[in-house]
């Protein structure tokens, strides 16, 4: 026991000696690693915990997690518990001082965002998964990428101010482009300001709310919640009557319900990617919304035409 | 949560941007969750609570209180968190117990990847042995769980220090030292007056560290793939037992799990998950006087059990678990907590949301002393209300 003890802390040494200077990031899903690393350079190592085509409410905690915890410098999680079901135990066992809640390590993106769908009145669950903090899924309003840039960029200037002001130029020339983009993204949007569009999880608010698109129901009756029989016949009277064209969904949700509700209405169902998933061929922030209003835009633009 | 309720009204009324500090107060209070276990069963023979092996399982025919628990959390100050699990139950004659399961403290920012817990806790032999039983993935322990860590697990007052080891894959050293006296030292020093193994248990006051539980643990993981992942244990558990003042006891514990799960899977379906534990017990027995004698002898026992779970389709999870326990030295066959038994119980779950569960589940029980196969059949099911912490892997 005592030889093993003093091989791991031999180890330790040896391993601690031969550490880089890179400041190592570690996020729990990868549109906060893209951020992280737009305006760290090749100054920071970023690695998300969890994958893009993964639902952030449902990461296993896998033991190789408190590993890249243990050796993080930072870690920037979403906060108003998106991570609840697995952040909490990880953080517990990864021994890591710098990234403890109220370290400067520690980036709680939530804090410095105003959340949406803040409950206005009493809540529990018999509603489903309500969050009590508000919607947590503000990455998708691009508009909050700077907010979340400016999070990365103030912590790695703390960190590491001799290198501030590479970080503030970074920072700069992401915000410059985040905002030709986004008049891009808008100028597309345009023709189709006011559609009215349902979605399975209420994940799209601020995605919607930005581009000008009008959520008039989810697949699932509450958060969380699968649909029931009787609320996809509601659903199929909503959208008959609302003349419904898109139905938007994430790429981990079954497709039993949306098949059915296309068979029956002629919905055209749509996979959005909520993060950075190079499998499909989203590589970066940007790449998650050029994406996104591509599929849509296009799908648009030919339902017109019927 | 209602306090956190209250708050977010205050903040309401006064309105202020409150969703930054509404987060703030509420992570004041500490989470507070109680989780209710019940379950209805049948069997072939009258005495349930002789071949149920675990102090939460069914113990009669009929409508078992399995556990009830109230569990606390928080963070202490900048370098501890708190955690504590008090068990109602209510026994077969209708007697209410209430029990301080766990209460312990648990370091988070100690240097060289250290980590000290202390305080009243399950040690973390294996992996079943330190989780709570409404997230067993059946209603009964594992009869290995039962006769050598005992009824209600390997737990008491002590200390834990681990270390992560700075390896490449995850690894981790675990040490604890715990007071083994008591049902939960069951195999150590239990419980003075009570029988075991036909001997009556001494009393047999620490005098020094021998007289403790020492629980050495090794454990490391390793994912396959982005979908498949693997953890390895290896445990023992060594210490003074209450056979005689100089009786010793050695336990030793491999355990393996690996889980499948697709990357886009719905709310974490659809799974497979795979557990087996295999266990070692050497008690070493004094001579007794008495009317039928006893030399002095060591016991050996051994056994395991393996178990898949398989959540087919959202909300539903099907599984089946492989039990075998046998011992040598001593005559394991006089002793209904030695003799040889192989069980196997398939079960399938509901579950209507994370927060509740229905469960069914068929035992085949094969016992020793027993001229047929026991049959027996329960039904459980599981409420959970309030802020409880997220489980580990």
């Amino acid at each position: 026991m005592k030889k093993i003890l003093i091989a791991g802390i031999l180890w330790s040494l040896f391993f601690s000696s031969f550490a880089e200077a890179k400041l190592n990031i570690v996020t729990t899903t990868p549109d906060f690693a893209s951020v992280a690393k737009e305006i760290g350079g090749d100054r920071v190592e970023a690695a998300s915990l969890a994958k893009g085509v993964q639902d952030p409410h449902f990461v296993d905690a896998k033991p190789s997690f408190i590993r890249l915890l243990n050796q993080a410098d930072i870690l920037i999680e979403g906060g108003a518990d998106l991570e609840v079901g697995w952040l909490p135990p990880l953080l517990e066992s990864a021994r890591n001082g710098k990234i403890q809640t109220g370290n400067p390590g520690r980036i709680v993106v939530s804090r410095g965002i105003r959340l949406s769908g803040v409950p206005t009145g009493p809540i529990d669950r018999s509603q489903g998964d309500v969050h009590p903090l508000g919607n947590p899924h503000f990455m998708l309003d691009p508009e909050n990428g700077k907010i979340i840039g400016e999070e990365v960029a103030s912590t790695l200037c703390r960190l590491d101010a001799g290198s501030c002001e590479f970080y503030r130029k970074n920072q700069t020339v992401f915000n410059q482009r985040l905002d030709q983009k986004i008049s891009d993204w808008l100028q597309r949007m345009a023709p189709y300001r006011g559609t009215r569009v349902i979605t399975y999880h209420e994940s799209w608010p601020y995605f919607a709310e930005r581009f000008g698109l009008n959520v008039v129901g989810h697949v699932e009756p509450k958060p969380g919640i699968p649909p029931s029989p009787v609320h996809l016949e509601s659903l199929i009277d909503l959208i008959t009557r609302e003349k419904v064209k898109v139905l938007i969904m994430e790429p981990y949700f079954g497709d039993q319900a949306t098949k059915f509700l296309a068979q029956k209405t002629g919905i055209q169902v749509l996979v959005f990617y909520p993060s950075v998933a190079p499998e499909a061929g989203i590589n970066n922030y940007f790449d998650i919304f050029e994406r996104n209003i591509t599929r849509l835009t296009e799908t648009l633009k030919t339902a017109d035409k019927k | 949560m209602r306090a956190m309720l209250i708050v977010l009204f205050i903040f309401l009324a006064a309105g202020s941007d409150f969703s930054a500090e509404a987060q703030q107060v509420s992570s004041m209070n500490p989470k507070i969750s109680l989780d209710g276990l019940f379950a209805v069963g049948a069997s072939t023979v009258p005495d349930i609570e002789n071949i149920e092996t675990g102090g939460h399982d069914p113990n009669q025919r009929g409508i078992t209180v399995q556990n009830v628990e109230l569990t606390m959390s928080a963070a202490v100050d900048p370098y501890f968190t708190g955690n504590a699990n008090i068990v109602y139950q209510i026994d077969k004659q209708g007697e209410s117990t209430v029990e301080l399961e766990e209460a312990y403290l648990t370091s988070t920012s100690l240097p060289w990847n250290l980590q000290l817990k202390g305080g009243q806790f399950f040690n973390q032999f294996g992996r079943l042995n330190a989780t709570h039983p409404h997230a067993w993935d059946f209603i009964d322990q594992p009869l290995v769980n039962g006769r050598f860590l005992g009824p209600d697990g390997l737990r008491g007052p002590g200390l834990q220090l681990s270390y992560l080891l700075p390896l490449p894959i995850y690894s981790e050293a675990i040490i604890a030292v715990q007071n083994g006296s008591g049902g939960t030292g069951f195999s150590f020093r239990n419980t003075p007056g009570e029988e075991l193994f036909g001997r009556t248990v001494v009393d047999r006051p620490v005098k020094s560290l021998a007289d403790m539980v020492i629980v050495p643990r090794l454990l490391g993981s390793v994912d396959l793939t982005d979908t498949q992942t693997v953890v390895l244990g290896g445990s023992g558990a060594f210490g003074a037992n209450g056979s005689r003042t100089d009786t010793q006891t050695a336990i030793y514990g491999a355990d393996l799990y690996y889980k499948w799960k697709p990357l886009t899977a719905e709310s974490g379906w659809p799974f497979v998950g795979w557990q087996s534990e295999v266990i070692m017990r050497r008690y070493q027995a004094g001579s007794t006087a008495g009317p039928t004698p006893l030399q002095q002898e060591t016991l050996r026992d051994r056994g395991g059990y393996t178990q898949v779970l398989w959540g087919f389709t959202r909300p539903w999870v099907t599984g089946v678990r492989l039990d075998y326990v046998a011992g040598s030295g001593g005559d394991p066959a006089a002793d209904p907590l030695r003799e040889r038994r192989f069980r196997v119980s398939p079960d399938i779950t509901f579950y209507p949301s994370e927060f509740s569960k229905w469960r069914l589940q068929y035992n085949y029980d094969d016992i020793q002393s027993r001229d047929k196969p026991v049959h027996s059949v329960f039904l459980q099911w599981e409420f959970m209300v309030g802020e409880h912490g997220a489980h580990k892997f």
